[in-house]
């Protein structure tokens, strides 16, 4: 079977009767299954998908489909859907299900998108290379010795690997470009309150943005069409219009665009540096101007991130007490010992060691050293950074200093993992869009992503730009 | 303990009072917030704290709080942020509290407490914060378990917090009365300590008459009526003086009341309390208030009880006792003001209302809420008072408990049927006076003669001729124009 990569040519062969939605499904659950070792899904959702497929296809016969109707979706296991279990990849939430279902779900339903099972990720999205995950490693599927990104390692490896045609996951600190980036397929991370955050299990509220990983930037632009825009159920969601994104357009006048100085410095792999520079180059001769910025607040920016994030984390994961929510001990105990015993069984390392984290920085005698430091720090992060997107229309960086590290090569080492993170967050502590897109290939054969980020709210012209530089490429 | 011993000490004292909202819905989400129903009915995703769920501010409780603010004078904020408390406890579904931490929407505020004695003293507040309710645990219902109703969970609440302003139980005492008058007249809160949906804890030290510096503080819970916060702080600032006076410490901890022994028992030491790690709610946008909905508010705010009393003593003429009386609760203000609605007679609806309506309603063992007659019909029956139809005695003793067990009848309907009414009528108790005069002779000498007490034999006789119809007014009227 011919597989698309982007939903345009899928839903004409649709509409055209070439395939129905039962075929694409099929296929797609014969490919997981095939790829299985891969433990990109945690959970197949498979008689519901071709039900649902039956009922599309009828639609799409009436000529009543949705605008994403035959898309096989998969999603990222911190997102609620009403009768499914969600475990964000952690023993505390295992056989937890969901009796209600996030905004995002809801409304790529009514589109009548089918959602085929929910995706391997790290545990509670805490995690750059999908390791912490209690269901075991995701496989990048471009060499199974290389770990996929994280945390939406599962999302990222199903849409390489082609076991649906595209994925749901969540970006907090990099979540989705990076695994996109490792990949080599498409990651977007909208403006902070684009998308209702109603239904993602929450790992760090201020910074938690959900956003698609697809094949095409199309694509990108489609789901977000459909999933952006107000929800009474999140307060802190923008009621800005949503723009016709999908309606991409690649008339692209003569821009300037910055790059960091430190994507040239030291820790930064010699062919993603080239891969950047080929790709200015090749803008450059379209008429755009490439000028070298410095940011002088990057070392800030890991270090604010991870103080601010774990200290959320640590409020909201504590939800999760073996009391009314989550694993509960069979120790024998006061209350005491059952919240203490069900916490220790049910999270795993790297969620205890954040959760720790931010428990300190909030104490009493640390607060005012660490969390409103990092407050004001985001502050003046998010003020310099708005400063040069005064100047330039987009930022770009390589999405991640190296190509996909190997299983345990920097498990043990959770600084090394966190400095994975260097170029992604910035986006997440600025509450700004950025997409990564596949650009080169390494000649370890493991994909190079390239990031670019722009003001708040210029999703459009992000997704316009990124569509436009892969039709100069290809 | 002799009294010169406690004379040199003094008891600096704050108060924590806990509000329930009078609001239909919860503080962050659409649950109803109805007491008294099946035990975890009225829970929803949100107030159960399942993972992926969000808060939303509930602007009626908002409105409620900035409501409170201004009745006690207080600054309301213009930016507020939310916060979490958090701690674990089994009640707390979500492991922390939304409520508000460096930004509280009301501080600065200040009330006037009345003292036994007649003096008034100034009580400052610290703020007035909004905040959220937990779930109940219930430790009494099962042999091996402990239960929990998430019900609660929720509910939306104020704390208002005092500064150490006050010196014994008996302000305390007054100021906690106060509050709750407060909260009934704005229709903040139904002010039930005994249900806890106003709850109050006390922070208590005594130091020597004359320091500056506070003693140890004490923090005392679960009074769970106006009268336990006296009683509670009494034997607290007893208890202390005596342990101070015995060389002993006071520790910094948490007590509770115990009603039936009168004592408070240690709950918690310093040791064992929580650090909250408080930060802000990122859940929730900050909240800004501006000038024009903080005046909406305003207008719209119910009076209180001393505007009521400013109003009724000049615009209705009544004595103050009268109106202290009247203002008591809302809910006899109320019915006073219906009764007004439909009679000039404001002295003689207050009079109704603390004579014979309160000692029906004492003797009931009811409410104004659960009284059967209408304001409407206390109107009426005044008014055919005023009208000379119907005697004062008879209206109060004969018509009035008639009304109470037939308050579908009205009051002329009453009268008539027990041959009440009055003849007011000069040209029908004229013949009568002359009738009961040609009988006493020798009595209209002696009157002439300064028996003035006499006049009283005439009256009764006429009324005695009338079958009691004959309006007293009028015939002591006509007798005084014959024999004067």
């Amino acid at each position: 079977m011919n597989l698309f990569n982007n939903y345009i040519a899928l839903q004409k062969a649709l509409e055209q009767g070439t395939y129905t939605c039962v075929d694409i499904v099929k296929h797609y659950l014969s490919n997981i299954n095939k790829q299985k070792h891969l433990n990109a899904f945690i959970e197949v959702f498979e008689e519901e998908s071709i039900e649902r497929a039956k009922l599309i296809d009828e639609k799409i016969k009436n000529k009543k489909a949705g605008k994403l109707a035959g898309m096989v979706i998969g999603i990222k296991d911190n997102i609620a859907y009403k009768g499914h279990k969600v475990s964000a990849s952690s023993k505390i939430l295992d056989n937890f299900e969901s009796i209600y279902s996030a905004t995002v779900i809801e409304r790529l339903l009514a589109e009548d998108a089918i959602i085929i099972g929910r995706c391997n990720c790290d545990e509670f999205a805490m995690g750059a290379s999908n390791e912490t995950s209690v269901y075991g490693p995701v496989l990048n599927a471009a060499n199974n010795e290389y770990v996929p990104g994280g945390s939406s390692g599962g999302c990222a490896v199903a849409v390489q690997a082609k076991l649906c045609h595209a994925a749901i996951g969540s970006d907090t600190g990099g979540s989705i470009r990076q695994p996109a980036s490792f990949c080599g397929v498409v990651g977007l991370k909208p403006t902070y309150g684009r998308i209702s955050r109603w239904g993602l299990l929450a790992y760090a509220s201020s910074f938690d943005q959900i956003g698609p990983i697809s094949q095409s930037v199309e694509d990108a632009a489609l789901l977000l069409e459909v999933m952006a825009g107000a929800d009474e159920h999140d307060a802190t969601i923008s009621t800005k219009a949503v723009e016709k994104y999908s309606e991409i357009n690649t008339d692209v006048a003569p821009t300037k665009i910055a790059y960091l100085k430190e994507c040239f410095g030291e820790g930064v792999d010699p062919e993603v540096k080239e891969a950047l520079y080929t790709w200015m180059e090749k803008l450059k001769k379209e008429g755009h101007e490439f000028v070298e910025v410095s940011f002088p607040y990057l070392d800030y920016l890991v270090p604010t991130y991870y103080v601010l994030t774990t200290a959320e984390a640590s409020s909201n994961l504590s939800r999760f007490q073996g009391l009314q929510l989550g694993h509960r001990t069979s120790e024998k105990g006061d209350l005491e010992v059952l919240f203490k015993k069900s916490r220790t069984e049910g999270f795993g390392k790297e969620v205890k060691r954040r959760i720790m984290l931010g428990t300190f920085v909030l104490s009493s005698d640390y607060y005012d050293a660490y969390y409103t430091k990092a407050q004001k720090v985001r502050r003046i992060i998010t003020d310099k950074t708005n400063d040069i997107l005064k100047d330039f229309e987009y930022i770009i960086t390589p999405t991640t200093p190296t190509t996909a590290f190997k299983f345990g090569e920097k498990s043990k080492d959770p600084v090394a993992m966190y400095l994975a993170d260097i170029f992604t967050v910035q986006a997440n502590i600025c509450g700004l869009p950025a997409i990564s897109i596949p650009v080169a290939t390494h000649s370890n054969g493991l994909s190079i992503g390239l990031q670019l980020m722009s003001s708040v709210f210029k999703e459009k012209e992000l997704l316009n730009f990124a569509a436009y530089s892969q039709s100069k490429h290809l | 303990m002799s009294d010169s011993i406690k004379d040199k000490y003094e008891a600096v004292i704050g108060l924590e009072i806990h509000s329930q909202l009078l609001t239909r819905s919860k503080a962050f989400c659409s649950d109803s917030v109805e007491y008294g129903l099946l035990p975890n009915t009225q829970t929803s995703v949100i107030s159960l704290g399942h993972p992926g769920t969000l808060p939303k501010h509930n602007k009626r409780a908002i409105e409620l709080a900035i409501c409170m603010g201004l009745a006690c004078n207080c600054q309301i904020r213009e930016y507020n942020q939310y916060a979490r408390k958090n701690y674990f406890y089994a009640d707390l579904t979500k492991g922390y509290q939304i409520t508000q931490d460096k930004t509280p929407i009301c501080y600065e505020g200040h009330v006037e407490i009345e003292l036994k004695d007649g003096s008034t003293k100034q009580i400052n507040l610290e703020r007035i914060h909004m905040e959220e309710d937990t779930g109940k645990s219930m430790h009494d219902q099962d042999l091996y378990s402990s239960l929990i109703d998430y019900n609660r969970a929720g509910t939306p609440l104020i704390e208002i917090v005092t500064k150490p302003d006050f010196r014994t139980g008996e302000e305390a005492y007054a100021f906690i009365t106060l509050i709750r008058q407060m909260v009934r007249y704005l229709d903040i809160c139904d002010g039930n300590m005994e249900e806890g949906s106003l709850r109050c804890d006390a922070n208590v030290s005594v130091r020597l008459k004359g320091a500056s510096e506070y003693g140890t503080k004490v923090e005392v819970k679960n009074m769970n009526s106006m009268r336990n916060v006296q009683r509670a702080i009494d034997f607290e600032i007893n208890r202390q003086i005596e342990l101070i006076e015995a060389g002993g410490k006071v520790m910094q901890e948490t007590r509770t009341f115990d009603a039936m022994k009168n004592i408070t028992i240690v709950m918690r030491t310093k040791e064992g309390a929580n650090d909250y790690r408080y930060f802000p709610e990122p859940d929730l946008p900050p909240l800004v208030v501006n000038e024009a909905w903080i005046e909406k508010i305003r207008s719209e705010m119910p009076s209180l009880p001393k505007e009521l009393i400013a109003k009724y003593i000049k615009e209705y003429k009544l004595t103050e006792y009268d109106a202290r009386v009247i203002t008591d609760f809302k809910e006899t203000a109320a019915y006073f003001e219906q009764i007004c609605h439909h009679t000039g007679n404001y002295k003689a609806a207050a009079n109704w209302i603390n004579g014979a309506i309160k000692s029906y309603m004492n003797e009931q063992g009811i409410d104004i809420s659960m009284f059967p007659v209408k304001p409407i019909a206390i109107a009426d029956i005044i008014n055919i008072i005023d009208e000379g139809k119907l005697s004062n005695s008879a209206a109060s003793q004969q018509v009035f408990p008639m009304m109470a067990k037939h308050p579908e009848r009205s009051p002329l309907e009453i009268a008539t049927e027990l041959n009440l009414i009055q003849d007011s009528n000069a040209d029908s108790i004229e013949p009568l006076i002359d009738e009961v005069l040609a009988k006493y002779p020798e009595k209209i000498i002696e009157y002439k003669e300064g028996k003035k007490t006499l006049m009283g034999l005439f009256v009764g006789e006429v009324m005695k001729l009338s079958k009691g119809k004959a309006d007293p007014k009028i015939t002591n009227e006509l007798l005084r124009k014959k024999l004067d």
